[in-house]
């Protein structure tokens, strides 16, 4: 249960950051996004076995921490909840793999390599969606979606699941509280009981659903979602998006890292 | 529309489930007064103030703003003329901003942004919140919550405000700030409540419902200084009135 | 079981984000037709509750790992397929921005994953035809028992081919096929009670719920074709047009390779692996990969490998490869404290002008 709660916590936490003034978070929120995707399918498209070519995609990350002023080892931490699932199927790899190279005189699994660029790529595509809510907000990639022509219903609903969440908890936490009171030495909830919890929640979130949709009617809602309106793209947020996009597929394409590396350690031979 | 008047008339409305829960009630308000609707809890008083919302519709009778009768039909527009303010704040204010809230009514009347701008300032500095523009809901106190639920109802430019349970668990200064508002505005006022005080304070006229109907319709004063009458709808005279000295109802 | 970015590659990822859009769009076309805007916040409000019930996390006995329910058959159940499957979108999007729970370039695959199959293949096809006589509660628990697990196991089996086809792990098909199921059954069983529990409440003390959803409904049948039509439609234009694109020019990796050992491909030696890739190469939709086929017994033997080969490496070329990482980051570090370091002079300088006008 407080899993939950803490998700509220993680939530507001974001969403907090995303209030900042600074030059990220005045860009447009289409283009960050754009660029965010283009990253990701950047980070993504590298092989298996890639593991130095990858490592000046870091400075995506780098510059937006720096740049936004957002707190390195908050953001970090979070992204470190989500890696577990990862690591448990990347550590699969060195078991599984059978072929070994030779590495400075040891054998090691060419497993080992696949996962350390797995849990590369999972760190800096987990960090690059953090970063994208942290510098946007919900509300303008909400609009930024709009502009990518994404149904008004779905972004409607997207922001009121987002802002019920918040509620919703609470009252969970209510409930669990309550329960909690009158259960004393019990851990979790009950199995039995569990039904008629869940069942209570459900009907109380229809009733209140009921009330939003009347005090949203009541002020005209139809099933329109107007945001109001959103600045345009300028030529700043445009040369953002052209830069790192730019960026990316030269480190896409040649092993910077590499090259850098062999120039100190005199020529690939 | 002319001089706005509410007319409820013979209204009557039961529930699915056979519940009759506004028998034959009728009354007219006048623009700019200040009514206040009281009763036991179960008495009917929301279901009377979702009748003249629209939100239900009434088996018997009607309910007339100004020359138009609420139906189906004239809803969109009777809306612009009613703003109801809900007992929980947290079901009106659904964005992620405060400014989105007070905006959402005005936006989805197709008001031109600019408009739209003004709209929000005024009604936020008229509820005094121009600083919690861009706070989440989330972030604010009971009493901040609902002076941005007012809000959000305001920007709307409503003729009639109304209201359910405004001061229902608010601090004091919070209560008082919500009362001095209430008194400050010149909407016509329809406003349900147990804050039989607050009542007092904000409201000329009283209708006291009984078991879905009328049990009296007059002055504040005089209605709320009968105890006996008060008694025999489930409810007592006013804090400030218990042990009075000019009219002698003493402590219950 | 959301998918993270790191473990799919671009072409899978935007395969099935199309598939998704397209489930979405009709979806929103047929809410638009049927349902009135009541349904939003009834969408969002469930769709918080089921977002809240996924972060109760319960122990699986027997495999030693927990999970979380879905949802996706209670949301079909109480919203109807297609509010269904949006809301679940919607909740996926929020994990995946806020949580990173599920990759952004993933979120197609988990929104297909946890949504289709449960809201237009176990509910339509299992939970609708069980309660086709009318609901009860014996009927409840056993539609919403067998749509659970076998939303599931589609689900889960959906997560093994959408991996294997993006070839970033080792794991063998057989393996993590053993791996999922066997998981996503106890965690089916389990969403199948809770499924079964919460729509028996509902059912009991808000009946009109249940049945207005249940007649909301189009023509089981015509949609599910639709659907299904959509999808192959979109998945062939994407697929198609993406890997020709892909093909055309040559991997960064592959580029190496013709620069260090002169070929693009290491050559498949074995017969049966010579016919496999050129039964691959026809179907276009995906070439240059494959299964990772266990067919090859010799260590030695190029199997026909997934997207990339390991290309000759040596001592030299590790070397320079771990020197130059290492400069690398630490370049980007420094260009990160230098920026830092100066914001935070800059702001330093602001608040005392600040202090000393304001005196």
């Amino acid at each position: 249960m407080s899993k939950a709660i803490n998700s509220i916590y993680n939530i507001r936490f974001l969403e907090e950051l995303s209030g900042k003034e600074t030059s990220i978070h005045r860009l447009h929120p289409l283009v960050k996004l754009l660029t965010t995707v283009a990253y990701l399918i950047g980070v993504v498209s590298f092989g298996r076995y890639e593991i130095s070519s990858l490592l000046p995609f870091v400075f995506y990350p780098v510059l937006i921490f720096s740049l936004a002023e957002l707190p390195v080892g908050k953001v970090l931490k979070r992204v470190l909840l989500v890696s577990p699932f990862i690591v448990g199927i990347g550590i699969l790899n060195p078991l599984f793999e059978q072929n070994t190279i030779i590495l400075g005189g040891i054998v090691i699994s060419r497993g080992w390599i696949t996962f350390l660029s797995i849990i590369i790529k999972c760190g800096l595509t987990v960090t690059a969606s953090i970063l994208l809510i942290a510098t946007t907000g919900m509300d303008r990639l909400g609009a930024a979606l709009r502009m990518l022509k994404v149904p008004k219903v779905f972004v409607l609903q997207l922001l009121l699941t987002y802002r019920y969440i918040s509620v919703l908890i609470e009252e969970v936490s209510r409930m669990q509280r309550a329960y909690s009171l009158r259960a004393p030495g019990e851990k979790g909830i009950r199995l039995s009981v569990w039904g008629s919890f869940a069942g209570q929640l459900i009907l109380r979130t229809f009733d209140r659903a009921q009330r939003v949709y009347q005090s949203m009617s009541l002020r005209g809602f139809t099933g329109e979602y107007n945001t109001g309106d959103i600045a345009k793209v300028r030529f700043k947020d445009f040369a953002y998006l052209a830069a790192w996009s730019l960026f990316f597929i030269i480190m896409r394409r040649y092993n910077i890292p590499m090259l850098i590396g062999s120039l100190f350690t005199g020529g690939i031979k | 529309m002319s001089h706005h008047k509410l007319e409820v008339k013979s209204l009557h409305f039961s529930y699915p489930d056979g519940h009759e829960a506004v028998k034959n009630i009728s009354f007219i308000i006048h623009h700019g007064e200040s009514v206040g609707i009281i009763g036991a809890n179960g008495a009917g008083k929301s279901t009377l103030l979702m009748l003249i919302m629209g939100i239900l519709f009434p088996d018997g009778g009607e309910v007339m703003v100004g020359d138009v009768h609420v139906t189906k039909k004239t809803l969109p527009m009777i809306r612009q003329r009613l703003g109801m303010v809900f007992q929980d704040p947290d079901d009106q204010l659904f964005m992620t901003t405060v400014y989105d809230d007070v905006a959402f009514g005005p936006r989805n009347y197709k008001i031109d942004e600019k408009e739209v701008e003004s709209l929000v300032t005024k009604a936020l500095e008229l509820v005094g919140i121009s600083h919690l523009k861009d706070r989440a809901p989330f972030k604010l106190s009971g009493g901040e919550k609902r002076s941005a639920a007012i809000a959000s109802v305001l920007s709307m430019q409503p003729d009639v405000l109304i209201m359910d349970e405004p001061t229902a668990a608010l601090d004091p200064k919070s209560r008082r700030r919500v009362i001095s508002l209430l008194r400050s505005f010149e909407h016509t006022k329809i406003i349900t409540s147990h804050d039989l005080d607050m009542v007092l304070e904000t409201c000329k006229r009283i209708i006291v419902i009984k078991d879905g109907r009328i049990a009296a319709d007059g002055g504040a004063e005089e209605i709320l200084c009968n105890a006996e009458l008060l008694d025999s709808c489930g409810l007592e005279v006013p804090l400030s009135f218990q042990n009075c000295p000019i009219c002698g109802a003493s402590k219950v | 079981m959301h998918m993270a970015d790191a473990l799919i590659s671009p072409l899978v990822g935007v395969t099935m984000m199309a598939a998704t859009a397209s489930v979405a769009a009709y979806s929103i076309k047929k809410i638009q037709n049927e349902m009135d805007e009541k349904k939003i916040p009834l969408m969002g409000v469930m769709g918080a509750f089921v977002f809240a019930a996924q972060m109760i996390n319960f122990s699986i006995p027997g495999t030693g790992s927990s999970g979380h329910i879905g949802g996706g058959i209670l949301l079909a159940i109480l919203l109807g397929p297609y509010a269904g499957f949006l809301t679940m979108s919607s909740i996926l999007l929020i994990q995946a921005l806020f949580f990173g729970d599920g990759g952004l370039l993933a979120y197609g695959c988990n929104v297909f994953n946890l949504g289709f199959f449960t809201c237009f293949i176990a509910y339509p096809l299992i939970y609708k035809w069980v309660t086709r006589k009318g609901v009860t509660a014996k009927r409840i628990f056993g539609a919403s028992m067998f749509s659970a697990i076998i939303g599931l196991q589609m689900g889960a089996f959906s997560v093994v081919l959408e991996t294997l086809f993006s070839g970033k792990t080792e794991l063998p098909f057989g393996t993590f096929v053993l791996l999922m199921q066997p998981i996503h059954l106890g965690i089916g069983v389990v969403e199948g009670f809770v499924t079964a529990t919460v729509v028996t409440f509902v059912w009991r003390a808000r009946p009109e719920i249940i049945e207005k959803t249940a007649m909301g409904e189009a023509l089981g049948n015509i949609s599910m074709r639709k659907v299904l039509t959509s999808i192959i439609i979109a998945v062939i234009v994407v697929g198609g047009a993406l890997s020709s694109f892909a093909s055309a020019n040559p991997d960064g990796l592959e580029w190496a390779m013709e620069k260090t050992a002169g070929t693009s491909e290491l050559k498949a030696s074995d017969g049966i692996h010579k016919t496999l890739s050129k039964i691959q190469n026809k179907v276009a939709f995906l070439p240059d990969y494959s299964f990772k086929t266990k067919v090859g017994k010799n260590k030695e033997e190029p199997t026909v490998q997934a997207e990339d080969s390991w290309p000759p490496i040596n001592a030299g070329t590790s070397v320079s490869g771990i020197v130059g990482g290492t400069l690398t980051l630490l370049l980007a570090a420094f260009t990160g404290i230098i920026i830092s370091v100066m914001k935070k002079k800059k702001r330093k300088e602001k608040s005392t002008l600040k202090e000393f006008s304001a005196r």
